[in-house]
C-alpha cells in the first residue's frame, strides 16, 4: 500500500510515495541515503537510530514514516548550519566524547533533545536523559562533559 | 630489494604519481604473532609514505580505524619525524589495495609495532628530501633545518624550499630496510600532544562511513537464513512464499541460503516467510554447568611458568589460600554490528567490510571463492567497535558469495539477534590457585590453574620461590560445537584472557592481605620488586589518597587495589564503591595509573584508559552470557547489559612518564584489572569475597549472607 507521505527533513519539504508503514530508519538510511542515523538494535534500546521529531528525540527504528507526516525530522546531517558545527558538535568533538563515533549521532541528537528540554540540566538529569544511550567505547564520562559544556558552566545543580 | 615490477600494487603506485615513495621492510618491526604465522602474511612491507607534489603527505597503513584513535597517533608520528604539520598528513587505512599488508589491528599492537614502521619511514623521508634541498640550495645537509615541510638554510632561513617543490617531477621510491634514527621525546613538536583528533569532524556530523553506510548501484540487501540455536542441522526449508514476493530473490548455496531484496525491509519481511526445520542436538550444559564442563574436558596442561617446588612452598607457609574464580562467556557488543557489502564485476571481489583484519578477509575470501588474492579487494571504512569481535568476518565470507551467486552487489548487515548469536565470546574460565603467606606477610607459593582464559595475565608481577602457572587450552580452544569445548564460537575480546585472570590473581591477594592483617596496597608492594609495578602503585595511591587500613573495613563502603601488566604497559587500578541492601554494587570512583613508556597522544590515552575502566565495569558487574547449549538466550541489550550512563563513576587517569620507554599499548591494559579491583572494593565493603564474575546483587548478597 502506497501513500503519499508529505514532511519537512532537515528543514526541506520532502514528499515521498512509500507505504506508511515503514519504518523510518530503513527509509533514512535507504530511500534517502542518509546514512548519519544508525541501526543498533532494532527495539529502541541503544538509540544509535534517535532522530529529532518536532525536536524531540525519537528511536527512528520505532518510528513508522506515517507519523511523521506533517512534522519535522531532524538527522545528524540537518544539525550543523552554514556549514558551522552545532554547539553539541563542537563540544563532542572538542571533548573527545566519541571513540569509534557509530553511537555519535543518536548520541548528539539525544542530547539535543534533552537540552530543549532542560536548557541547565543538572549532572543528574543529563544522566537520567542519556541512560537510553549506549556507547560500548564507553566514551562516557566525555559525553557528559561535552553536554555540561554546552549547557554552560559545567551545568546546573541537582 | 623489493622488486617493483612483481609488486600487486603497481596500480596503486601508478595511480600516486609523481612524488617520493618511501617504503619500509624491516622484519624486525613484525609481531610475532602466531595467527599472522598460520594464516601466511607476508612480511615483506611495513608501511609506505607518499610526499605528493604539492606537498601533501599520505601515510598508507593496513590497520583500522575502530574507535582507538590510530588515525591521529599515527598521523603525529608521521608528521613529527617528517617535520610537518598535522594538517599536511592523510592516512589511508585498511584497504588490501593501496596499504600495505597487516597482520590486524589488534593485541594493541599499532603503537607498539606499526609506529616505529611509521617513524623510520618518516625520518628517511626527511634524510631523501633534505638531501634534495641541499643539492638545489646548494649546501651541505648539516647546514639544513626543516620546519612544516620547509627545508631552509639555518643560517639563511630566507633560502628556503619546500617539501612539495623538492617533490615535483620527482618519481624515487626508497625502500629502507634499517632503523633510522627517531627523534627524541625532547625534540618533539607534533608527538607527544594532544591535537584534536583528525577523524573528529566526519563522526559528529554524520558524514563518517561504515560498511553498511556504503551504497553502489543495484545493490542488492540479504537476509540470512539461521538456524535456531549453534550445531542445529537443516532438516527442511520451503522458501516459495518469500521468493513469490516482488522484488524477492532467493540464493541458495551449500550452507548459505538467503533472501536478497532491494531494501533491508523487504527483506526482513521475505525472511519471515522462509519455513525451515531443523533437528537441534540436547544441550550438553548451560550457563551454570559450563565451569564443571570446561575443567573436565581440558586439554593437558603447559606448563607457562615454573620455579622452586609449590609444594615445598605450601609447608612454609603460615597460612595457605585454595580459591576457585569463574568468569562467564562476555559478548563484544560493539554497536556496529557486523557488516559487508560485496561486489563482484569483472572477475574481481570488492569487498566493504567491518573488521579488524582487512588482510586476513582478503586472504579467507580468495580461498573459499577459489580466487587470487590480487583478484580480492578489501575496503575498510571506518569500524564502529571491534574489542576482538571483528577479527572474526564470516559476514564477508557471506556477502561475498551472496554477491557471485546474485551479479549483483549484496550487503550482509547483520542485526543485534545475529551480532548476538555469532559473536566470538570471551570464552568463560576457571582459575584455580592455591597460594601461601608466611608469618611476614611474603608470598611462600602460588600454583594456579587457568581452564578457558589462556595464559595472558597470569604471569606473576610478584617475588614468589615457589611458583607453577598451567594454562589448559588457549582463549580458542577447540573447535565449537555441541560436542566442542565451548558451544559457539569464542575468540579475543579486549586482552584476551587477561581479564579473567588478572580477577584471579588480584582477588587471591587481596584474601592473602586480608588474611595476613597487612594492607592490600602495602601486601603487593611488599612482594614485589618491579620498579614499574612500584611506580604505578604509588602513583594510583597518589591521586587516590589511599589510607592504609586492613579490608574488611565494612559499612557498605569500600575501596581496592588491583595491579597488572599487559602489551607491554603496567596498570594500577584503585576503586571505590557502595554497596546497598540489596547487594547492588555503585562504583563510585576509579583511579588509573599507567606507565606505557612514551606516550605519543596523551588525550588519546587517556581516552583509551576511562573507555577500558568504563567498559570493565560491564564485566565486573552485570554481563554474562546466559545459553543453553547451543542456544545463545541473550539477542539484544533488553537482558544483556553494558554500562549505561548511570553507572558512570569519577575516572581519574595518571599518564605515569617513562620516556626512555618506546611507546607500548594503550587500548587494552586499562581494562584488565577492572572486575579485580571492583571485587576487592566490594569485599572491604561487605566482608565477603565473590568468587565469580560478574558481581550480580544476588551473588553479593549470598557472600554477604555467609559471612
Amino acid at each position: 500500500m502506497t501513500d503519499s507521505i508529505r514532511f519537512r527533513l532537515n528543514g526541506r519539504p520532502v514528499t515521498l510515495d512509500a507505504d506508511g508503514t515503514r519504518t523510518l530508519l530503513w527509509v533514512l538510511r535507504t530511500d534517502l541515503e542518509l546514512t548519519g542515523t544508525k541501526y543498533g538494535c532494532g527495539m529502541g534500546l541503544c538509540g544509535a537510530c534517535t532522530v529529532l521529531l518536532d525536536g524531540r528525540a525519537v528511536r527512528s527504528c520505532q518510528t513508522d514514516l506515517a507519523a511523521v507526516g506533517g512534522h519535522e525530522v531532524t538527522t545528524i546531517e540537518g544539525l550543523a548550519q552554514g556549514g558551522r558545527l552545532h554547539a553539541l558538535q563542537q563540544a563532542f568533538h572538542d571533548h573527545g566524547g566519541y571513540q569509534c563515533g557509530y553511537c555519535t549521532p543518536g548520541m548528539i541528537l539525544g542530547a539535543q533533545s534533552l537540552l530543549s528540554e532542560h536548557p541547565r540540566p543538572s549532572r543528574q538529569q543529563i544522566i537520567d536523559g542519556m541512560e537510553g544511550h549506549l556507547c560500548r567505547c564507553a566514551a562516557h564520562q566525555r559525553i557528559v562533559a561535552a553536554i555540561e559544556a554546552v549547557a554552560g558552566n559545567g551545568g546546573g545543580h541537582d | 630489494m623489493i622488486d617493483l615490477a612483481r609488486m600487486p600494487r603497481r596500480d596503486f603506485l601508478k595511480a600516486l604519481g609523481g612524488g617520493i615513495l618511501v617504503l619500509v621492510q624491516l622484519p624486525s618491526l613484525h609481531a610475532t604473532d602466531l595467527w599472522e604465522e598460520q594464516r601466511g602474511y607476508p612480511t615483506d612491507i611495513n608501511a609506505y609514505l607518499h610526499i605528493a607534489e604539492d606537498g601533501r603527505v599520505t601515510l598508507f597503513s593496513g590497520k583500522i580505524e575502530m574507535g582507538q584513535g590510530v588515525m591521529t597517533s599515527l598521523a603525529q608520528m608521521g608528521a613529527e619525524e617528517l617535520g610537518v604539520s598535522l594538517d599536511a598528513m592523510t592516512v589511508v587505512m585498511g584497504d588490501t589495495d593501496s596499504c600495505p599488508p597487516d597482520a590486524g589491528t589488534w593485541g594493541s599492537l599499532t603503537t607498539r609495532m606499526f609506529g616505529p614502521a611509521v617513524r623510520t619511514a618518516a625520518a628517511q623521508a626527511r634524510l631523501i628530501l633534505t638531501d634534495l634541498a641541499a643539492q638545489r640550495l646548494g649546501v651541505p645537509r648539516a647546514q639544513l633545518s626543516v620546519e612544516n615541510g620547509v627545508v631552509f638554510v639555518t643560517a639563511r632561513p630566507q633560502r628556503r624550499v619546500t617539501y612539495g617543490e623538492l617533490a615535483r617531477g620527482q618519481r624515487i621510491t626508497h625502500t629502507v630496510d634499517e632503523q633510522a634514527v627517531l627523534r627524541t621525546a625532547r625534540e618533539f613538536s607534533v608527538m607527544g600532544r594532544s591535537p584534536k583528533r583528525l577523524d573528529g569532524p566526519e563522526k559528529v556530523t554524520g558524514a563518517a562511513k561504515y560498511a553498511a553506510d556504503i551504497r553502489r548501484p543495484g545493490m542488492l540487501y540479504a537476509r540470512v537464513v539461521r538456524p535456531p540455536a549453534h550445531g542445529a542441522r537443516l532438516v527442511s526449508i520451503d522458501t516459495s512464499a518469500a521468493a513469490a514476493v516482488t522484488g524477492v530473490r532467493v540464493v541458495s548455496l551449500e550452507g548459505l541460503v538467503a533472501v536478497l531484496a532491494p531494501d533491508p525491509e523487504t527483506a526482513g519481511r521475505a525472511l519471515g516467510l522462509v519455513r525451515a526445520q531443523y533437528d537441534v542436538p540436547a544441550p550438553a550444559f548451560d550457563d551454570e554447568g559450563v565451569y564443571d564442563h570446561l575443567v573436565q574436558a581440558a586439554p593437558d596442561a603447559r606448563i607457562v611458568e615454573a620455579d622452586g617446588d609449590v609444594e615445598a612452598g605450601r609447608g612454609q607457609s603460615a597460612r595457605t589460600f585454595d580459591l576457585t574464580y569463574r568468569h562467564p562467556y562476555v559478548a563484544h557488543s560493539p554497536i556496529e554490528p557486523h557488516a559487508a557489502l560485496a561486489e563482484w564485476q569483472g572477475g574481481r571481489m570488492t569487498i566493504w567490510a567491518s573488521t579488524q583484519n582487512p588482510f586476513g578477509v582478503r586472504a579467507q575470501v580468495a580461498r573459499e571463492l577459489g580466487l587470487s588474492a590480487e583478484a580480492v579487494r578489501v575496503v575498510t571504512p571506518f569500524v564502529g567497535g571491534g574489542f576482538g569481535g571483528k577479527s572474526a568476518n564470516q559476514q564477508t565470507l557471506e556477502a561475498a558469495r551472496l554477491a557471485q551467486a546474485a551479479g549483483r552487489p549484496v550487503q550482509v548487515a547483520w542485526t543485534r539477534e545475529e551480532e548476538f548469536f555469532f559473536d566470538t565470546f570471551d570464552p568463560a574460565a576457571v582459575v584455580h590457585i592455591v597460594s601461601g603467606v608466611d608469618a611476614s606477610g611474603r608470598l611462600t607459593t602460588w600454583d594456579c590453574q587457568v581452564y578457558g582464559a589462556g595464559e595472558r595475565g597470569s604471569q606473576l608481577l610478584y617475588e614468589v620461590p615457589n611458583r607453577r602457572v598451567r594454562v589448559y587450552g588457549g582463549v580458542g580452544y577447540g573447535a565449537p560445537g555441541a560436542q566442542g569445548y565451548h558451544p559457539f564460537g569464542v575468540g579475543p575480546w579486549r586482552a584476551p584472557g587477561a581479564n579473567t585472570n588478572r580477577f584471579a590473581a588480584e582477588s587471591q591477594m587481596d584474601a592473602m592481605a586480608s588474611a595476613a592483617g597487612v594492607d592490600p596496597l602495602e601486601f603487593r608492594l611488599r612482594n614485589t620488586r618491579d620498579p614499574r609495578l612500584l611506580r604505578v602503585l604509588r602513583a594510583a595511591a597518589d591521586t587516590f589518597g589511599w589510607q592504609p587500613a586492613v579490608a574488611p573495613r565494612g559499612g557498605g563502603r569500600g575501596r581496592g587495589v588491583a595491579c597488572g601488566t599487559d602489551a607491554g604497559a603496567y596498570v594500577a587500578h584503585m576503586a571505590e564503591v557502595t554497596v546497598d541492601a540489596a547487594g547492588q554494587v555503585r562504583v563510585e570512583r576509579v583511579v588509573c595509573a599507567q606507565d606505557m613508556g612514551l606516550v605519543v597522544n596523551p588525550d588519546g590515552a587517556r581516552m583509551q584508559i576511562e573507555g577500558g575502566v568504563m567498559m570493565g565495569l560491564g564485566y565486573a558487574l552485570a554481563e554474562e552470557l546466559r545459553f543453553r547449549g547451543g542456544d545463545v538466550l541473550d539477542r539484544n541489550f533488553d537482558t544483556y547489559h553494558p554500562p549505561r550512563f548511570s553507572w558512570l563513576p569519577r575516572i581519574e587517569t595518571v599518564l605515569v612518564p617513562n620516556d626512555d620507554l618506546a611507546p607500548q599499548g594503550g587500548g587494552e591494559p586499562a581494562i584488565i584489572c577492572v572486575g579485580a579491583v571492583v571485587a576487592n572494593a566490594v569485599f572491604d565493603a561487605t566482608g565477603s569475597r565473590v568468587l565469580r564474575l560478574p558481581l550480580t546483587p544476588e551473588r553479593v548478597l549470598a557472600g554477604i549472607r555467609r559471612t
